[in-house]
């Protein structure tokens, strides 16, 4: 029991920090990264950049079913705007989430009914199954996959996973609990130093092709 | 340069020919090109189907027979008036109704010696090129000529030419080389990958060009002699008049800058660094520069003006005394002059080359705006608007300016005061 | 209507490749890519690289996927994988024959056409990757042998087409004095400084296609324009050493077609259908030389035409009967958004007018663009089976004539047209405007 505590502690202590602090400083250091490399070598992005055409784009693209692609992959698009969504939502508005930050500073704000949580983990980990489906059938996705890709998956799965076990008292606990925490502090660990980095760049990326395409091709890019 | 010290500075205004009339004798006329002096108009003429002429302030060229085809008509700067011509199907260069003697199966580049005493063309016959000095044919002719150059002083000619043959899709052959240049017709002993833009020592005595040695190293080549440094890219080389040395734009893993003979001489990098000069005294240098991607101005020693543009900057010009440079800027498709890095305020739809003063204290160019040309003094503009205008002269004291006009399709010659403007 | 099947070789010879190879060293290629890597890519690159999640969804986008039987090694992404992932992963250190390899996918299966860039999530230009690949392998001196041939063409001559200085001369006086059989004061004006617009043409139009210029100068001639063409180098304005990733000779010839423009004093330059060499004008080569924009505004035909349309300046006798469909090229669409302006044109010009889908930006290239074309006659079956599913859309038109408005493109289609036995014939927009516009009587 003991042995369980000091463990928790530590997970929910002390690398919670570490897990927020790494993840802060790496994503600022990944972006000041990137906007060095842009002053460095590819100055005249800046002259092609335009906040309208950023916006566009980057509309048409968080809108499901708003571009061509997204129509052209309804399965796809489903999945993957659901699973965005309940990455978002969850970290943020679980009321166990909340009462942790209550707990620690004091604050709180609305959350999640239980019993939608659920049904939003539910959903999240069934977008993982059919991720993991899509690499495993479809050709196109199986012939660019990498085992990176099954570990990003895994690691973006497993504190859904994890913590739909340890809200339903599945066997141990505490030991699901335990590795919730920890799977959800190596997402953010993960974040700035792997593919999930898409977390940081998708909206530059985005930015700049629909500046490009808006501003200089005077065509649309959805 | 051509002495104007004899030209009619006094006469204010001469209608020269009236140019709608010439139309009423042909079945067209070409665009007209006005004399250095201004004493004279000229255009090329149809006269029948597929025949042509020269005619010069209303009358036509006294001519055997009258040419097939016709172009490039031009006044030399010592007022010659030349043009490239065909007569039996062979090409010449006609200069005041005198053909050379010699024709060839094609003729074109005609460029003349700063005096205007010497013309010289690029020639063709029998699928042979060669270059073509005062009707004089180099003894050698290549398989192909490019980057034609002729001395300031009209001494030497030189161009880049193949002296291997190279087969169709010869890819790993033409990375050996097989260009050079040659002068007067003699190719330089060694051959690059490519040879561009020759330029000559102001004497006429020594030839520079930018070469690729392989398909990656750019450098600068004097009399066959590459430079030891190679860089990823030069641009045009020029020779400094004074001290002899060979300078030219050249690319650095940091940007662009200037090197002199090999050796870079500016601190700066730029995004761009072309069209360098170097001042009459010989003192200082200014080139084109790009101060970072997009925007253009000019920089004298390696210190960009403030005032940057976007579109581009072209003509520069340094005044008579080195003191001052002068050159167009464009943005957004608007053309304004810049004298010492200060805008006039005045927008134009097109710009000539900036003219100094003899004493350099004005500055004139031809301009375009609203479809009408004319002229802006120190940012003054003429109140005649013209359907054409050729770049104004300054008399040598620096107090008239000629003005060359057509007005209503009539060709005047004007002198007018610079008080006037 | 069943396609017949285009046999593709299984192992392609090309001397440039191989010999290239064989002269290619380890040591080289590693110093190269780190050249590439360190000294010439940047953000863009490593936002591309770090953030795509392989999710597959570019797939569609390509041409040469779905016309192969959507096999996952042409997808946008796995042309990535088996090219730039490759020299990631292994830190450069990849051998000649992969070089060789990943020079012809970059150079030969892929055209560059961005269409991928509009299908992908987060707006990953694989494109750009490829052109990084293909400038590896310029700096390596591995490209295929005749698009490398003709960068050398661009090298020594600033033309496409090793058109010698009085052969384009001589071409334009001859068109002129063809053309002056049916407008007897018609000119090709020479170097005329001040002119409102130079126009200028590709390599092969003075080459072979000399008849293009006779109808752009009967058309400007009919219009009453003020116009010239320059005698001298930088006329041409077509650019395959951007495609070889010879990016010092793509600056060296924009600069010479620029200056020339700027020598003559022209307002703006008005270009021919060409599609490749409106993106080298307005987007690439200018850029290399930091001009932001082409430092004198760039028309192409189509927005020309759209103005001599408007203007009235050019009318129309009797709209063209046959049925005609467009195939948008990728470098003047998604390149600069002419779509609209060329629908306008051509229902303008022709009566029966069909679209293909899909259709606008979302076009599905021609497969010769990029340089593709230009690697020539050792590619040729793979670049008419990588576009099956081109020949399919546009035999689905039932059009009699396919109006392609570049010249890339056209020569493309009609490899495509021969190869698939499409019932169509290709033409400019050119061709049908000088058949259809209002003529000044002779005499």
């Amino acid at each position: 029991m003991d042995d369980f505590n000091s463990l928790y502690n530590f997970v929910s202590g002390p690398l919670v920090w570490v897990a927020f602090i790494v993840f802060i400083c790496g994503s600022i250091y990944r972006i000041y990264r990137l906007f060095s490399l842009v002053n460095k070598k590819e100055k005249f992005i800046y002259t092609i950049m335009s906040f309208k055409y950023s916006l566009r784009s980057i509309i048409h693209w968080i809108i499901p079913f708003a571009s061509l692609n997204w129509r052209k992959h309804p399965v796809m698009t489903v999945t993957t705007f659901l699973f965005h969504i309940g990455l978002v939502i969850m970290p943020l508005f679980l009321g166990a989430h909340v009462i942790l930050f209550n707990d620690a500073w004091g604050i709180s704000w609305w959350t999640l009914p239980d019993g939608l949580a659920d049904t939003v983990t539910l959903i999240v980990i069934t977008c993982c199954v059919v991720f993991l489906l899509r690499r495993l059938v479809l050709r196109e996705v199986k012939y660019v996959t990498t085992p990176s890709d099954f570990v990003l998956l895994a690691i973006a799965a497993a504190p859904f996973i994890t913590g739909f076990f340890a809200d339903q008292q599945y066997c141990n606990y505490r030991f699901w609990l335990i590795l919730h925490i920890l799977s959800g502090e190596i997402v953010l660990v993960a974040i700035p130093f792997t593919r999930l980095s898409h977390m940081l760049y998708a909206v530059f990326t985005r930015a700049y092709i629909g500046s490009e395409f808006g501003n200089i091709r005077h065509a649309r890019d959805w | 340069m051509v002495d104007s010290v004899n030209w009619d500075w006094t006469t204010g205004e001469k209608l020269v020919s009236d140019i709608n009339e010439w139309k009423a004798s042909y079945n067209w006329v070409e665009e007209p090109y006005a004399s250095p002096d201004g004493e004279k108009v000229a255009a090329i003429v149809n006269t029948d189907e597929a025949e042509f002429n020269v005619c010069e302030n209303g009358k036509a060229w006294e001519i055997e027979a009258p040419f097939e085809k016709a172009w490039c008509l031009r006044f030399s700067p010592d007022g010659r008036l030349t043009v490239i011509a065909s007569m039996d199907s062979a090409w010449t260069v006609v200069a005041d109704g005198e053909p050379w003697e010699e024709s060839y199966d094609f003729v074109w580049d005609m460029r003349f010696s700063e005096d205007g005493k010497t013309i010289a063309a690029a020639a063709q016959q029998e699928g042979e090129y060669m270059m073509v000095k005062d009707g004089v044919p180099w003894e050698n002719s290549f398989g192909f000529i490019t980057c034609m150059a002729l001395s300031p002083g009209g001494e030497n000619t030189a161009a880049t030419v193949q002296t291997v043959p190279l087969g169709q899709a010869e890819v790993f052959k033409f990375q050996k080389g097989c260009y050079t240049a040659a002068v007067n017709g003699d190719a330089w002993d060694k051959n690059f990958v490519n040879v561009w833009n020759m330029s000559f020592s102001p004497d006429g005595s020594k030839l520079a060009a930018e070469v690729r040695l392989n398909l990656y190293d750019y450098t600068i080549v004097v009399d066959g002699q590459p430079w030891e440094q190679t860089f990823g890219c030069v641009w045009e080389p020029i020779f400094h008049p004074e001290k002899g040395t060979v300078v030219s734009p050249v690319r650095t893993a940091e940007g662009w800058t200037i090197a002199e003979d090999g050796n870079i001489i500016w601190d700066s990098r730029f995004a761009q660094v072309w069209h360098q000069k170097i001042s009459p005294d010989g003192n200082k240098l200014a080139a084109i520069v790009a101060t970072e991607f997009g925007r253009w101005t000019v920089a004298v020693d390696g210190k960009a003006w403030g005032v940057t543009f976007g579109d581009m900057v072209t003509d520069a010009v340094f005044s008579p005394d080195s003191s001052r440079v002068a050159c167009i800027g464009t943005e957004n498709q608007i053309y304004k002059i810049v004298v010492d890095g200060k805008v006039w305020n005045s927008e134009f739809d097109m710009i000539w080359k900036p003219v100094f003063s003899p004493d350099s204290k004005d500055v004139i160019v031809k301009i375009e705006k609203d479809g009408k040309r004319t002229f802006a003094l120190n940012n003054k503009i003429w109140n005649r608007m013209c359907d054409e205008v050729w770049d104004p002269v300054f008399s040598p004291d620096g107090s008239k300016i000629l003005c060359r006009t057509v007005e209503d399709g009539k060709y005047y010659r004007r002198i007018v005061p610079v008080s006037e403007f | 209507m069943v396609l017949p099947v285009i046999k593709v070789e299984d192992k392609i010879i090309d001397d440039g490749l191989d010999k290239g190879m064989e002269k290619l060293t380890q040591d080289r290629i590693e110093n190269v890519i780190d050249q590439v890597m360190s000294g010439e890519t940047g953000a863009r690159l490593k936002a591309y690289v770090e953030t795509c999640v392989h999710c597959g969804l570019c797939s569609d986008a390509c041409h040469a996927y779905l016309s192969r039987d959507r096999d996952p090694k042409f997808s946008p992404a796995g042309k990535v994988k088996r090219t730039m992932s490759v020299i990631l992963k292994k830190g450069g250190k990849v051998t000649p024959a992969f070089i060789r390899d990943a020079s012809e996918i970059a150079s030969t299966e892929c055209n560059a056409c961005k269409r991928c860039a509009m299908y992908c999530p987060f707006g990953i230009d694989p494109a750009y990757i490829m052109l990084v690949v293909r400038r590896i392998c310029h700096l390596c001196g591995v490209t295929p042998l005749y698009i490398q041939d003709t960068a050398h063409s661009h090298a020594v001559t600033q033309n496409q087409m090793w058109v010698k200085e009085d052969e384009w001369i001589d071409t334009l006086q001859w068109q002129e004095e063809d053309a002056r059989e049916e407008m007897p004061n018609l000119r090709i004006p020479l170097d005329k400084e001040g002119a409102d617009f130079m126009y200028s043409v590709i390599g092969p139009e003075p080459k072979f296609l000399a008849g293009l210029i006779y109808q752009a100068a009967y058309i400007f001639n009919v219009a009453g324009l003020n116009w010239t063409m320059p005698s001298f180098p930088g006329w041409d304005n077509s650019d395959m050493a951007m495609y070889t990733g010879d990016n010092e000779i793509m600056g060296r010839n924009k600069r010479f077609h620029f200056e020339a423009a700027q020598r003559l004093k022209v307002k703006r330059i008005v270009m021919g259908e060409c599609g490749h060499a409106f993106r080298s004008v307005y987007d690439m080569g200018n850029r290399w030389l930091s001009w932001a924009m082409p430092p004198v505004p760039m028309v192409h035909a189509i927005e020309f035409y759209y103005e001599l349309l408007t203007t009235g300046k050019i009318k129309v006798k009797e709209k063209y009967k046959k049925s005609v469909t467009l195939h948008d090229p990728c470098n003047v669409v998604r390149g600069r958004g002419l779509h609209e302006k060329a629908r306008y044109v051509i229902n303008e010009l022709c009566e029966d007018f069909r679209e293909m889908h899909p259709n606008r930006e979302h076009n599905y290239c021609c497969n010769a663009g990029g340089g593709v074309i230009n690697c020539g006659p050792p590619f040729k079956n793979k670049r008419v089976a990588n576009n099956r599913v081109k020949a399919k859309q546009c035999a689905d038109t039932g059009a009699e004539i396919l109006i392609t408005p570049c010249h890339n493109c056209h020569s493309g289609m009609e490899d495509i047209v021969l190869g698939y036995k499409l019932d169509m014939h290709v033409k400019f927009i050119s061709d049908i405007m000088y058949e259809v516009m209002e003529k000044p009587e002779i005499g």
